[in-house]
């Protein structure tokens, strides 16, 4: 009888994290300090997953997410299976369903899905019997991208409670605002939303626990982190903006807009960056920047997360 | 050719009675049996159901549904006449197609077939399609249905000439920039799911404008009858209302889905729920059922829309919009709101109601007239089984769910269209 009771039952996906405890997330946090441990070694491999295949089901272009769950996976001595869908029958129309079926012949044993629709992972969940992390799909989620998040402030800080978070940017479209804003909380921190009203979401009450505001200055005052979010180009011809100049103008984050944040805050960006426009150079550079941290915490989260969902299920 | 039905309630009444048809009409109530004799196992007798507004996919897109089984599912579900809506591949909109489909349809021996034709031509919301002889060739009304009538000048135009014409035209009332890639309604719901959202003023603003199109044509002594089909928000029932104070000739129908689920179902990211317009909130629907109460609802349509399975299976997104449910609109009708309605409001609003939007005779059961009934059994409860179903489309939001009041025997023109074995 040693099951860790306190933290509930273990879910069998990351889709979001609705059915995570924060125990549980914790766990997956302290998890990730022993596998940068193992990304430091000469040998950067463990024999965890020996055995097991992982497939990447990319149906959405992402090389970054991509190489980061595929490089987690192979150190952990997984198979790795890469399924870009890009050009193949899924863009012909086929279902979804009948994909991952095809997929699922080929006896792996857990999938990374990346998809352009909402609630695609879900799906892939329903049908597919197999664990799920999702990648990124739609504005939904993108859950391993907000732990590597709440790894970095965590690295800096100790801990997210009672820290402040604002997140800046296209929220109305950003499936890493939605994850932040619905794990940091989970973790004791608070959250500000700010952007254009444009791009902000229709409804605040979808959006539990977090506030949202237009003026880029309330919501740094008295941050710890500021992330901006990456601006699609296409939201000007959508008529969401002015022009690019002019969000610029008001929501880059800076060297200016983070002099009205605590003095040690750090800046964070998801990736990739569009210089100059959501954020200078100054800050993306500059001493505050732990951008690149994100980018070598997110692998070793990936690491953790495969580990919790596919090591030790009773 | 002669049938009794015996052993049966005249829609209204408790006694125990039948009801003999001959050559298409009812003969009359409690005579001698006569001709094939029918058991009606103690059920309720009611005109047959009429669909204002069903897709059955014929010509074109026979995968999803045809002639033969979407009128078939039709009788299944009680109705004696459905009109099918136009756009179809290709669209309804030239005359030799509706006589085409309605020949088809006759000799099918299911609930029997009125095709709306498109308003305009290819339904591309520009140039009106030939309305006089579109009518002559017997459409029962002109919708561009499933498209949202952007060009506001060819609406006005078209109603104009409907109206001369005697006929009414149907809208989809959807302001197409307003919804935008919208695919469920805009709240806390697809803010939570993150999913693009129609926001309810897409309806109402485009309710708001119709109505201003058929209050100046009143005003100028031109009365042209607008119905507008699948009311989804409180907003937009509202203005109706309030145009139905004023006098103008302005009507609207509900769908039994919009009453009975929100946008909360759409957590489960199943495109099984996605429709146009969408789901919207349970307010909405308390709203639309008020307007059911009072009045200011004229009727109900299911907008049976089927689609194959594979393309609801796909995400949200990509996945087609509407749901197929023309077997079990009554019963689930009955089932959720006989406490609220009362059958016989339900019944009139299935059928003397669609009828009046129409401008069709009021369906009765007096002796004479026309021999479209129902016999419909008010207490077995029975489980929803998609595999049991006539459509193309075996699924359903309502799989598994117990219902009441499920029809046993239609009989369209005299004849029997279903009877359940
Ligand atoms: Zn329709």
């Amino acid at each position: 009888m040693n099951a860790p009771v306190s933290m509930g039952p273990r879910p069998r996906h990351l889709l979001d994290f609705q059915d995570w405890t924060p125990e549980r997330l914790k766990a997956i946090l302290d998890n990730a300090d022993t596998m940068l441990q193992v990304l430091d070694r000469p040998v950067k491999k463990v024999p965890a997953l020996q055995g097991l295949t992982v497939c990447n089901a990319f149906f959405e272009n992402s090389t970054r997410t991509r190489t980061s769950f595929e490089l987690a996976a192979r150190r952990m001595s997984a198979d790795v299976l890469t399924f870009a869908a890009g050009s193949s029958s899924v863009s012909k129309g086929e279902s979804l369903r009948d994909t991952m079926e095809v997929v699922t012949s080929y006896k792996v044993d857990a999938y990374i899905v990346r998809h352009h629709a909402s609630g695609a992972a879900h799906l892939v969940a329903r049908y597919s019997g197999k664990p799920v992390i999702n990648a990124g799909d739609g504005r939904r989620a993108h859950p391993t991208q907000a732990l590597l998040d709440a790894y970095t402030i965590r690295q800096e800080y100790g801990s997210l409670e009672g820290k402040k978070v604002a997140i800046i940017g296209d929220v109305r479209h950003s499936r890493v605002a939605r994850s932040n804003a619905e794990l940091l909380p989970k973790l004791g921190a608070q959250v500000v939303l700010c952007g254009p009203a444009t791009l902000l979401p229709a409804d605040l009450a979808g959006l539990n626990g977090v506030t949202l505001t237009t003026d880029p200055r309330e919501a740094v005052r008295g941050a710890h982190a500021v992330m901006a979010l990456r601006l699609q180009r296409e939201r000007m011809q959508g008529g969401f903006l002015g022009s690019l100049q002019e969000y610029a103008h008001t929501y880059q984050v800076n060297e200016a807009l983070m002099q009205h944040a605590e003095s040690g805050a750090i800046v964070l960006h998801p990736g990739p960056m569009n210089r100059d426009l959501e954020i200078s150079t100054d800050a993306a550079d500059g001493p505050r920047s732990r951008i690149l941290k994100q980018v070598e915490n997110g692998q070793a989260i990936r690491m953790s997360v495969l580990y919790h969902l596919l090591v030790g299920r009773e | 050719m002669t049938i009794t039905i015996t052993n049966i309630k005249r829609l209204g009444s408790d006694a125990l009675t039948s009801v003999t048809v001959e050559n298409g009409v009812i003969k009359g109530w409690n005579l001698p049996e006569q001709g094939q004799v029918i058991d009606g196992q103690g059920g309720t007798v009611a005109p047959a159901l009429i669909e204002p507004h069903a897709h059955l996919r014929e010509p074109g897109q026979t995968e999803k549904e045809d002639l033969a089984s979407g009128l078939a599912a039709a009788a299944a579900g009680g109705y004696g006449t459905v009109v099918s809506m136009p756009n179809t591949s290709p669209v309804v909109d030239d005359p030799a197609t509706v006589r085409a489909l309605i020949e088809k349809a006759a000799g099918l021996g299911f609930a029997r077939l009125k095709p709306a034709a498109a308003l305009t031509r290819g339904q591309k919301g520009d140039e009106l399609a030939e309305l006089t002889y579109l009518k002559e060739a017997g459409a029962a009304m002109f919708t561009d249905d499933g498209r949202t009538n952007e060009n506001a000048r060819t609406l006005r135009l078209g109603l104009e000439t409907a109206a001369s014409l005697g006929m009414v035209i149907s809208v989809h009332a959807e302001d197409a920039s307003l919804r935008a890639d919208g695919v469920m309604n805009e709240g806390a719901v697809s803010e939570a799911l993150g999913l693009p959202g129609n926001p309810a003023a897409a309806e109402a603003a485009r309710v708001a404008r119709d109505i201003e199109i058929v209050a100046g044509l009143a005003a100028q002594g031109r009365p042209a009858r607008l119905h507008i089909q699948h009311l989804s928000t409180a907003r937009a029932l509202d203005l109706v209302r309030a145009a139905k104070a004023q006098g103008l000739p302005v009507t609207c129908e509900v769908c039994p889905h919009h009453l009975t689920l929100t946008d909360e179902a759409l957590r489960s990211f199943d495109a099984i729920y996605k429709v146009a317009p969408p789901l919207r909130t349970q307010a909405d629907a308390d709203h639309l059922l008020e307007g059911l109460r009072d009045g200011s609802v004229d009727c109900l349509a299911t907008d049976h829309a089927p689609h194959t399975r594979a393309e609801k299976e796909r995400d949200l997104l990509d996945a087609p919009s509407g749901i197929a449910y023309i077997e079990l609109a009554f019963p689930l009708m009955y089932t959720r709101f006989a406490d609220t309605l009362g059958l016989e409001r339900i019944v009139d609003l299935m059928t003397a109601a669609p009828a009046r939007v129409l401008g069709w005779p009021a369906p009765t059961l007096d002796a004479g007239a026309p021999a479209d009934l129902v016999v419909l059994d008010l207490t077995t409860p029975r489980e929803v089984n998609p595999a049991e179903f006539r459509s193309k489309a075996k699924f359903t939001p309502w799989a598994g769910q117990t219902l009441r009041g499920w029809p046993t025997l239609t009989v369209v023109n005299g004849q029997v269209a279903y009877q359940r074995t």
